[in-house]
C-alpha cells in the first residue's frame, strides 16, 4: 500500500488543511473519519444528475435512484460477508441501529428475569439501550471483565453467560483499548446457552476484513462515517428470521404493505424498517466507501494501520510518565492508542497538540463504565488510519515531547 | 513555535492556580452544594457554600480536571468570598459572556483576577472547563434563593 500511499493522500483534501498555521494531523479517526474525493464526488453526482424518492414514482430519476438505494445493499452484504441483501437495513449509524435491537427486538424477546451480558469496554451506545431495556421488562445487565491488560476475559465470559442469557452484546475492536474482541468464541458460548450476539462494528469494519456469518453474529451494526462515508447513514445487518420478529420504530410511508383505517400490514424486512424518505445520498455515498475502500484492499488497510502502530507504540512507550491503556503488545492492537502523561490533564495535552495542528481526542470517549474500570476519569486518544503516515506519526510524537516540556517546564 | 500561542492560555497566574489551588477541600459547614460534571471529559466538580443573609461566608471546592477547569475553580472561590449572591450572580453570567468572548463592562472590577481567563474565548473547546465552577456557584445560589 506504501507505493499507492501518495495517490491515496491526494484523495483526501481535507488533509491539505492548515490548523494553527501547521499541517493538520488528524489522528481523531475512531471519532470519524475524512472522506476522500470518490465519496463526495459520487454524493455530489447523485444530487446533480440521480435525485429522486426511491421506491415510489414511476418515472425515470426514481427508478435510477431506487437502483442505487438497492445496489448499496447489495454492496454492503458483500462487503460484510453476508449472503442476502434484505437482511441489511439502513439506519442513521451503530447508535441507532443497537437501539432498533434493543427496543424492537429486546422488547419483544428479553423477559423479566432474563440476562443481557456486555462487557466492561463497551461504548453508551452499547450500554444505554441494554439499561433502559433490562429496566422497562424487569431483565439484568451483567457486565464481562477485561484482564488486566486490557482484553475481553474469556473465562469471565464463560461465567458471566448462562442459560438465563438471552442476548449478548460487545464491541468488534474497542474504541478505547486498541484490541479486537473474540467475537467467533463468544458467539459460540452465547449459542450453547440459547442466546443471541449482538456485535457493535462501529470501530472494526473500517478497518479490518469482516464477516457476520463466520463470526456468528446474529445483529451486526456499523457507521458510515467511520469508513470514510458520510455521517447519518449506517448499517444493521441482523438475520432475516430475527429481522421478521423485529417490530419497526419509524412507521409512516415507504414501510408499508396496506394501511387500513385502524390497522397497518408492514412490509417484508428490511423495508418495514425504512420508515419515511431515507437518507438516499447518504446511502450512495456508503457505497461510494464501500468501493473505496475495497479497491485499497481492507487487508492492506489492516496491514498498514499495524506497521503504524509498530511504529509508534514504542515510541509512545518511551516517554517518561506515560501510561498507554490497552495491550502493550502491537501485534495485538488495531490503530487506537489511549495514553495518560503524569500530571498533564488529557483536555490541556489535547489542546497543546490542537496547536501543533494534531488532532487527538481527549475525554472519556463515551466509555465512562470503561474509565472507571480503569480507575481513569478521561484519557487522550490518537488513533490512525490509512491516510496517515509516519511522518504523521513522528509529528504526533513530537508535539507531545513539547507539550510536556511545555507543561513541565513552564515555558510561557 | 505553535505552542506559542498557548502561552496566551496558560499564563503563569493560571499554573499557578491550578497546580496550588485555593479553596480546594471540603467545606464541612456547607450549607449549599451543587456537583457538576464536564460532560465532555467526565470531570466532576463540587463547590461548597456557606451563605448566611444573601452573603458568601465561606466557599471551597473538591475535585480534579484539567488545568483550566482548576484554576478557574480556584480563582472562583477568590473572588466570591465576601459578596453578595446578587454579586455572584451578576458576576457569573459575566464570566460567561467574557469566555465567549463578548464585551463585558468593568470586567476587571467585576472579576479581579479571573479576568485573566478571557483567553479562553480563543480556545471555544475549553469553554465549558471555565464554567463549570461558576455555574455550580451559580446554581447553589438558586437553590438557596428557592429555599427561602
Amino acid at each position: 500500500m506504501d507505493k499507492k500511499m501518495n495517490d491515496l493522500l491526494e484523495d483526501f483534501p481535507i488533509l491539505k488543511e492548515m490548523i494553527n498555521d501547521e499541517k493538520l494531523v488528524y489522528l481523531d479517526n475512531a471519532a470519524t473519519t475524512q472522506k476522500p474525493k470518490q465519496v463526495l464526488d459520487t454524493i455530489r453526482y447523485y444530487y446533480e444528475h440521480d435525485n429522486a424518492n426511491v421506491h415510489r414514482g414511476v418515472h425515470t430519476l426514481a427508478e435510477r435512484a431506487t437502483k442505487q438505494y438497492e445496489q448499496v445493499r447489495e454492496k454492503v452484504v458483500n462487503f460484510i460477508g453476508g449472503n442476502d441483501p434484505h437482511e441489511v437495513v439502513y439506519t442513521k449509524g451503530t447508535t441507532e441501529a443497537l437501539n432498533w435491537v434493543a427496543a424492537g427486538y429486546g422488547a419483544t424477546h428479553v423477559h423479566a428475569g432474563d440476562e443481557i451480558v456486555v462487557s466492561y469496554m463497551e461504548h453508551h451506545s452499547n450500554i444505554v439501550p441494554w439499561q433502559q431495556l433490562a429496566a422497562k421488562v424487569g431483565a439484568k445487565l451483567k457486565y464481562i471483565t477485561l484482564t488486566a491488560d486490557g482484553q475481553l476475559d474469556l473465562e469471565s465470559a464463560k461465567h458471566v453467560i448462562t442459560d438465563k442469557t438471552v442476548l449478548v452484546s460487545l464491541c468488534h475492536a474497542s474504541n478505547v483499548l486498541g484490541v479486537v474482541n473474540p467475537i467467533k468464541e463468544v458467539a459460540q458460548l452465547a449459542h450453547q446457552h440459547g442466546a443471541i450476539m449482538v456485535v457493535d462494528g462501529a470501530q472494526a469494519v473500517p478497518h479490518m476484513r469482516v464477516n457476520v456469518q463466520k463470526l456468528g453474529a446474529d445483529f451486526y451494526a456499523f457507521s458510515g462515517h467511520k469508513m470514510l462515508g458520510p455521517t447519518g447513514i449506517g448499517v444493521l445487518w441482523g438475520k432475516k428470521e430475527l429481522l421478521a420478529g423485529m417490530r419497526p420504530l419509524e412507521f409512516g410511508g415507504e414501510m408499508i404493505a396496506n394501511v387500513g383505517l385502524y390497522h397497518t400490514d408492514f412490509k417484508e424486512p428490511p423495508y418495514k424498517f425504512e420508515g419515511g424518505t431515507q437518507n438516499i445520498a447518504g446511502v450512495v455515498g456508503l457505497g461510494a466507501a464501500i468501493d473505496y475502500l475495497t479497491e485499497v484492499g481492507l487487508d492492506n488497510v489492516t496491514a498498514h494501520e499495524k506497521s503504524l502502530s509498530k511504529y509508534v507504540l514504542p515510541k509512545l512507550q518511551k516517554i517518561p510518565g506515560i501510561e498507554i491503556y490497552g495491550p502493550s503488545d502491537p501485534d495485538i492492537r488495531t490503530g487506537v492508542l489511549s495514553f495518560n502523561l503524569t500530571g498533564i490533564h488529557p483536555h490541556d495535552l489535547a489542546s497543546a497538540l490542537d496547536m501543533d495542528g494534531v488532532a487527538v481526542r481527549a475525554g472519556h470517549h463515551c466509555a465512562q463504565p470503561l474509565m472507571k474500570y480503569l480507575g481513569v476519569g478521561a484519557t487522550a486518544r490518537a488513533s490512525f488510519y490509512l491516510y496517515n503516515t509516519k511522518a504523521d506519526a513522528d509529528l504526533f510524537i513530537n508535539a507531545i515531547l513539547e507539550a510536556k516540556e511545555f507543561f513541565s517546564n513552564g515555558s510561557f | 513555535m505553535a505552542l506559542s500561542k498557548l502561552s496566551n492560555l496558560y499564563r503563569q497566574v493560571i499554573m499557578d492556580h491550578a497546580k496550588h489551588p485555593h479553596n480546594n477541600q471540603p467545606l464541612p459547614q456547607a450549607d449549599h452544594e451543587i456537583e457538576l460534571r464536564n460532560p465532555t471529559c467526565g470531570d466532576v466538580l463540587t463547590v461548597q457554600l456557606k451563605i448566611q443573609d444573601d452573603k458568601i461566608i465561606d466557599v471551597a471546592y473538591t475535585g480534579t480536571g484539567c488545568t483550566i477547569s482548576q484554576a478557574s475553580a480556584s480563582m472562583m472561590t477568590d473572588q466570591i468570598k465576601g459578596k453578595t449572591t446578587a454579586e455572584v450572580e451578576k458576576m457569573v453570567l459575566g464570566f460567561s459572556d467574557m469566555v465567549l468572548g463578548k464585551e463585558v463592562p468593568d470586567m476587571e472590577r467585576l472579576l479581579g483576577e479571573a479576568a485573566i481567563l478571557q483567553s479562553v474565548a480563543q480556545f471555544p473547546a475549553r469553554i465549558k472547563c471555565a464554567t463549570l465552577a461558576w455555574k455550580a456557584a451559580y446554581q447553589a445560589i438558586e437553590e438557596s434563593e428557592n429555599d427561602d
